[in-house]
């Protein structure tokens, strides 16, 4: 393992005193937490908060800010935060109007938020949680835990967060994810694998020339391995996929996000996003909204995600293009 | 029977079969799941130690209680919530009758299934807490009943959690949460809980 760090066992610590410094002025850290709250007050309006386990950065400390979340809460790595810090992340956020947890699906995260929002509720915070499961490379059935949850949610963070800016409630909130979640699908590959610092070795091998589709952000298993493609190639199993999955028609509205997963530089991305949107044209989509970049990445992990939001609602569209001021996004 | 005293020397055996095993537990978790089930209980149960032995209880409620908070905030991932679960189930059945441990057994996999949802077959530590209780209740709970239980959860095919993702490819595996669950119960019987 070759990384710049100190002691594996202090990682968490030592990034989040570091984010928190390198972003002074718009976040702050809950003492003794691994809770990152915005220092802009909206009083009277929904607050939002997402977390999970770290080694995903940005996400999700990177998108706390003005329009999109009002705290994260951050895990060890590749660890869901436990309920105690999860509950201290609603207080903050709690600016009298209630708080939306936005949690992406997999077992613990679900289970720790869970228990946090009945301690939460059990204070009289009104607390609502959304579950977000935009990976369409696990089959969705009773047999597994469900579809897991990736780079898509960085898209809830922001267009539910400028719903909260712009003074909706929590009901309308909620109901607006409940529609959002639906219609928003991602499907990645990986060429390479992620090394959890306190682990010391990748979590699991591929082979120079081998790439994965369907990896999970921390290294779940995909749905098929090959000798590696060009970006071309691999944008086609990528848009075919989820053409599959939405099933769309010509003049269809659509967003689109090229995510990268840590290790990909921008150079291989706009690539990629270059003959994603190739394709894209060849099914006559208007895509109203596009971005590129590592949003939700898999520590040291290479490859790319794709993601689309079929954007059923203008609104949708309005939502994603307000100014926000975050760390992470801008 | 459970006293304050047995019950805190069976959790802090607990945290030491844990802590010993840490490096195989984690490796039992890369094969099914995503690798940290040994470092996260080890950092849990070793909180656990050292909250217990901070001070005196005067109930073996309190005892549950305190160890529930401690792993609780300490574990994360899913284990956490379900070994605080199962903890903090027990507190309150502890509340109500400290002798009979089969009940309080009985309430701490009620916590454990109230939040994971799982039922018996889906290779998970329900697994080894429903024969280990139903041993107990007819009294032949033995070192060797926890193992088979442990052990049975090799040829199972996991429907909860991580390890669901692999479907098939999950048989012929041990549940970590399972083994983990078997050193508790192993704890129990070596500290004589049983017999006292």
């Amino acid at each position: 393992m070759k990384k710049i760090l100190n002691d594996p066992k202090n990682v968490l610590d030592e990034m989040l005193n570091g984010f928190v410094y390198a972003n002074e002025g718009l976040v702050k850290r809950l003492e003794g937490t691994g809770v990152i709250y915005r220092t802009f007050k909206d009083e009277g309006k929904v607050g939002l908060v997402s977390g999970g386990g770290s080694g995903h950065e940005p996400s999700h400390a990177g998108f706390v800010g003005q329009g999109m979340l009002s705290a994260a809460v951050c895990g060890e790595v590749f660890t869901s935060p436990t309920p105690d810090q999860i509950v201290e992340a609603i207080k903050i956020a709690d600016q009298g109007a209630g708080v939306l947890l936005i949690v992406k699906n997999y077992t613990g995260d679900v289970m720790n938020f869970e228990m946090a929002q009945e301690m939460a509720e059990m204070e009289n915070i009104q607390v609502e949680k959304l579950i977000v499961d935009d990976d369409i490379a696990v089959e969705d059935s009773t047999f597994t835990a469900g579809r897991r949850g990736i780079a898509g949610t960085v898209l809830v963070h922001k267009i539910l967060g400028a719903a909260a800016a712009s003074g909706l409630s929590l009901k309308e909130i909620k109901e607006l994810g409940d529609q959002l979640v639906p219609n928003i699908k991602t499907i990645g590959v990986s060429i390479s694998p992620a090394t959890v610092p306190e682990v010391g070795k990748p979590g699991f091998q591929l082979a120079e020339d081998e790439m994965e589709y369907g990896v999970g952000i921390h290294g779940e298993p995909g749905y098929r391995r090959e000798k590696i493609k060009t970006s071309k190639e691999i944008a086609k199993e990528l848009v075919t996929q989820l053409k599959k999955a939405f099933n769309w028609k010509k003049g269809d509205h659509y967003a689109v996000l090229v995510n990268g997963l840590g290790a990909t530089p921008l150079m291989e991305q706009f690539v990629f996003m270059n003959d994603v949107h190739a394709l894209l044209k060849e099914e006559e989509l208007v895509i109203d909204y596009k971005k590129v970049g590592s949003f939700m990445t898999s520590i040291d992990m290479a490859g790319v995600s794709l993601t689309l939001v079929k954007l059923a609602d203008d609104t949708w569209t309005h939502y994603l293009k307000l100014p926000v001021k975050t760390p992470a996004w801008v | 029977m459970l006293t304050t005293e047995n019950t805190v020397k069976w959790l802090i055996l607990f945290a030491g079969k844990v802590n010993e095993q840490k490096v195989y537990l984690s490796e039992l978790d890369s094969a099914i799941g995503d690798g940290d089930h040994g470092t996260n209980m080890a950092r849990g149960t070793k909180d656990m130690e050292e909250k217990l032995k901070e001070e005196e209880y005067a109930t073996v409620q309190d005892v549950f209680k305190k160890a529930s908070m401690s792993l609780l905030s300490k574990i994360g991932g899913a284990s956490g919530p379900l070994y605080g679960s199962a903890l903090m189930a027990m507190a309150k059945q502890a509340g109500k009758d400290e002798k009979d441990i089969a009940a309080i057994l009985k309430a701490g996999l009620e916590g454990i299934q109230k939040r994971g949802k799982a039922v018996p077959g889906e290779k998970t530590m329900v697994d080894v807490w429903v024969p280990v209780i139903e041993a107990l209740e007819c009294g032949n709970l033995t070192k060797e009943t926890i193992q088979e239980a442990v052990n049975q959860t090799k040829d199972m095919k996991a429907t909860k959690g991580r390890a669901s993702y692999l479907g098939e490819r999950s048989i012929g595996h041990l549940d970590p949460g399972a083994v983990s669950s078997g050193y508790f119960f192993e704890a129990m019987l070596e500290r004589g809980i049983l017999n006292d």
